[in-house]
């Protein structure tokens, strides 16, 4: 055995991502000749080792149906499928396992509140406020419930420094308020809210809470109790466990009180030719036969995750994310433009002290609150798409994305067209941000 | 094959036919959601209802633009008839680079943006055939590009 530490149950005594990259099978593939740079993980995370075999030994070893059978296979199943229920109840510090419910992915989390509780609790001229920097899907589902209702869909602005307009949502909240919907971390800008404040400040309000947490919970600890939110939701795939499942938090009082949100075998106790009886939580919620495997390997993707720690990803992220902006700063001569919140170039402290002309270029270097965003650095080229921008970092063997990344209200309010976004993961390592800087450098030599 | 072949880059970087039409027979945006690529294309018609001005303004990537610029170049001395009846392949072919299924709508919006200007000048000139498409052209250029479009994960 070589001195590579084998991932067991306990922390990792030195947190390195070299090594950490050599369970990632993935990470031996080439593009266009060059070793895979993954830069597009607030799109999907790579999987380990460990997740791959824990879904193939379920259908190698133990595939069944859950919930039915009095077969051992069966057993086996609906035992592994409930573990990973009771690890992400653990994971998210959830009170009780039956307040997961588990979905598709974030977007079905989402709707199931929607259509499950906002069909019952929204009427007219009640107000929705979410914020500026959503996700579609966590945008469209609300459009689309107050269009229904007759309801109120109000936004919280951002400021010029891409930072939540606090000062706006709190003259927002009002007795019409019935749902706060905010995202943990924006998937675009990295922005992380302040969900404590954004929270309290609803509650006082008599307001409920939804957090969607799809891009954070793979980056920092997710703690429903400390954040009292009423409901969060996320996707597995974000953190290294498989696409297909996605999980919502809900308190147990207000899960109870909800209707189903779809109907069928599974989700109901007894069933007479007229009518049915409602399952109990979190059954109720889940129609038909689940995402199996994908469950149960969502809790290989959990011990993995943990096993890493969020708090040496935070740390990770944060050296990452400065070591990306001073990279990728230097070429702003050259129109590239950071989006960053609380970003300020050496450009704009310039012109901030433009009257005293007692500037120097060397004194200063970009700044940003690395508190305030995490993981992510979009950019944009001026005269360059960020289609081309994506098309020559991946002929380097470099995955970023370039898009509106389904947040295309808010690319629309930054002036932009589109963007392109580096998006980082505790595998990443410092030679990944050389080579994106590389392929920068060719595309600003290709199209100018 | 490289994707930025010289001529894509230099049709990219000295665009012919950029710019708008005063009083354009036919004109007609294309507005590709996905990317955020916005295309106008204008075109003049003569007595005989030939082409003899093609024009297109907006912004979008290299692909889109130079493919727009050289189909501008395709266009003059087409009717309106012969406008729409181009392939995409023909598209393909006068590009001459490799086009990835996530490209194709790069490669054929100026086509789509010509055909609907088409359209709108048959419209103008009052020959029949037109109102349906004329409807819901989203919904058309959505058609095409529907099977092959790109994934909309975050």
């Amino acid at each position: 055995m070589k001195n590579i530490p084998k991932i067991t149950n306990r922390k990792l005594l030195v947190f390195n991502p070299k090594i950490l990259k050599k369970d990632f099978p993935i990470f031996s593939r080439k593009i266009n000749g060059k070793t895979l740079v993954y830069l597009d993980n607030a799109s999907t995370s790579q999987k380990p080792k460990s997740v791959i075999d824990a879904l193939t030994n379920y259908y190698k070893t133990f595939n069944a149906n859950t919930h039915r059978g009095i077969h051992t296979m069966s057993e086996e199943a609906t035992l592994a499928y409930e573990k990973t229920r009771e690890h992400v109840a653990k994971f998210i510090n959830a009170p009780l396992s039956k307040e997961i419910i588990f979905t598709r992915n974030t977007t079905e989390a989402i709707n199931l509140v929607a259509y499950s509780w906002g069909e019952t609790n929204i009427h007219k001229d009640d107000e929705i406020i979410i914020s500026a920097i959503e996700h579609h899907s966590n945008l469209v589902p609300w459009q689309e419930l107050c269009r229904r209702k007759k309801a109120k869909l109000k936004i919280i602005p951002i400021k010029n420094d891409l930072t939540l307009n606090m000062e706006a949502y709190e003259k927002m909240l009002s007795r019409e308020t019935k749902l706060v919907s905010i995202t943990g971390m924006s998937n675009v800008l990295g922005f992380m809210p302040d969900l404590q404040k954004i929270i309290k400040l609803a509650h006082k309000n008599k307001a409920l809470v939804l957090v969607d947490a799809a891009q954070s919970a793979a980056h920092i600890k997710t703690d429903v109790k400390k954040l009292d939110c009423d409901f969060l939701a996320f996707s597995s795939h974000k953190l290294l466990g498989p696409t297909g499942v996605g999980a919502l938090y809900g308190k147990f009082q207000l899960l109870s009180n909800m209707p189903p949100f779809m109907f069928g075998g599974d989700m109901v106790k007894a069933v007479q030719q007229d009518k049915a009886f409602w399952n109990d939580l979190p059954w109720k919620f889940e129609a038909g036969t689940p995402n199996i495997a994908d469950v149960i390997a969502f809790n290989a993707a959990l011990t993995y995750l943990e096993k890493v720690g969020l708090k040496n990803i935070q740390k990770h992220d944060e050296k990452l994310l400065k070591y990306a902006v001073k990279k990728f700063s230097k070429y702003e001569k050259d129109g590239v433009r950071l989006i960053l919140p609380t970003y300020k170039s050496m450009d704009f402290s310039r012109s901030s002290d433009s009257k005293s002309h007692s500037f120097t270029r060397n004194s200063s270097s970009p700044t940003f609150d690395p508190s305030a965003t995490s993981s992510i650095l979009s950019f944009s080229i001026k005269g360059i798409h960020p289609h081309d921008v994506a098309q020559i970092f991946n002929d380097e063997g470099v995955a970023i994305r370039s898009g509106y990344h389904c947040s295309q209200p808010l690319i629309e309010y930054l002036n932009l067209s589109a963007t392109a976004r580096m998006s980082f993961y505790f595998y990443n390592t410092k030679e990944d941000i050389d080579r994106a800087e590389k392929a920068l450098q060719k595309t600003l030599k290709l199209f100018k | 094959m490289d994707l930025y072949s010289e001529i894509i880059l230099d049709y990219f970087k000295n665009p012919v036919n950029k710019g708008e039409i005063d009083k354009p027979t036919g004109t007609a945006s294309e507005y590709n959601p996905l990317c955020g690529d916005k295309i106008r294309v204008d075109i003049l018609l003569d007595k005989k209802g030939k082409v003899v001005e093609a024009k297109f303004s907006g912004e979008g990537c290299a692909i889109s633009q130079a493919a727009t610029s050289m189909l501008t170049e395709k266009l003059i001395g087409k009717t309106p008839a012969q406008i729409k009846k181009i392939s995409n392949e023909e598209i393909y072919k006068m590009l001459n680079i490799p086009i990835s299924p996530g490209r194709v709508k790069c490669a054929l919006l100026g086509l789509v943006t010509a055909k609907k200007a088409a359209i709108s000048a048959n419209t103008k000139t009052k020959t029949p055939d037109t109102k349906k498409s004329l409807k819901n052209p989203t919904c058309h250029f959505l058609q095409i590009k529907k099977s092959r479009q790109r994934g909309t994960t975050r």
